[in-house]
């Protein structure tokens, strides 16, 4: 397939009034590609501090406990939830399901607010009740 | 006369030029994924704390090494064809999408491979001292 051939491309972002649905759409692309590069290369440098020993895990979960660590561990954590939200979304609508306009839009909305919630709610639990870096 | 449905005209026009197989695959991996993961968050959660000898003695469990290693490749493969189907949208030449798509899979095998021989050497270790 050329991509100089003149089919014509479907309208971008420029010419949409921004709703809860496309931000729902645009967050799930973006946090899918920040949870595949930030994510997937923390998950291999977690896995490979453990195999390597004491040291190599003890520096690993020293820069985790630092602010910068945190603030990262935090990140990934909305961006995980926020991609597990929209993910059961779109499971949803691909039964079909959820596309009437209030419908969709109600649905936009709280799958924008509640992986925020439950982030908050999760790290209040790691950090006061489990006492993790204190 | 033409003896072709419409949807003959339309097959392989989808930006990754290829048909519902992929699409249906990642349905069945997205579900995978969404247990797997969740069950990693639930565990280390339970654990008492995530220093290095309460998480290598947990590896050592079939129970946990067996599920991790599956997550590994579930997650893997997920990356691949989620990231691919950014690229397949967002690079418009030909060329690109080679390019691009190669990087991609040598990160997503060399990734994955590297991934399960760590799970591997701890959930291993000392078992045939």
């Amino acid at each position: 397939m050329k991509a100089s051939s003149a089919r014509p491309l479907s309208p971008h972002l420029s010419i949409w009034r921004w709703g809860p649905h496309m931000l729902v759409s645009i967050l799930h692309r973006i946090t899918g590609a920040g949870l595949s590069i930030v994510g997937g290369l923390l998950l291999l440098w977690w896995l490979w501090a453990l195999a390597d020993g004491r040291d190599s895990y003890d520096y690993f979960t020293g820069w985790m406990m630092h602010w910068t660590g945190l603030i990262l561990l935090v990140g990934l954590t909305w961006a995980f939830l926020q991609h597990l939200a929209s993910g059961l979304r779109h499971l949803v609508m691909d039964t079909g399901a959820g596309f009437e306009l209030k419908t969709n839009k109600f649905w936009s909305v709280v799958v924008s607010l509640l992986p925020l919630v439950l982030t908050g709610a999760l790290w209040a639990y790691i950090l006061f009740v489990r006492g993790y870096f204190a | 006369m033409k003896m072709e449905t419409p949807l003959k005209q339309v097959r392989g026009l989808g930006s990754a030029h290829h048909g519902g197989g992929d699409w249906w695959a990642m349905r069945l991996n997205s579900v995978a994924l969404l247990l797997l993961s969740v069950w990693l968050v639930v565990s280390l959660l339970r654990l008492p704390t995530v220093n290095y000898d309460t998480v290598s003695e947990w590896l050592r469990d079939p129970f946990a090494a067996v599920p991790l290693l599956l997550l590994i490749a579930v997650t893997f493969w997920h990356i691949k064809h989620g990231l691919k189907e950014i690229i397949d949208d967002y690079a418009h030449t030909e060329s690109g999408k080679i390019l691009w798509g190669t990087l991609l899979t040598l990160f997503v095998y060399a990734g994955g491979a590297f991934a399960m021989f760590c799970v591997l050497k701890v959930a291993l270790r000392g078992g045939l001292a």
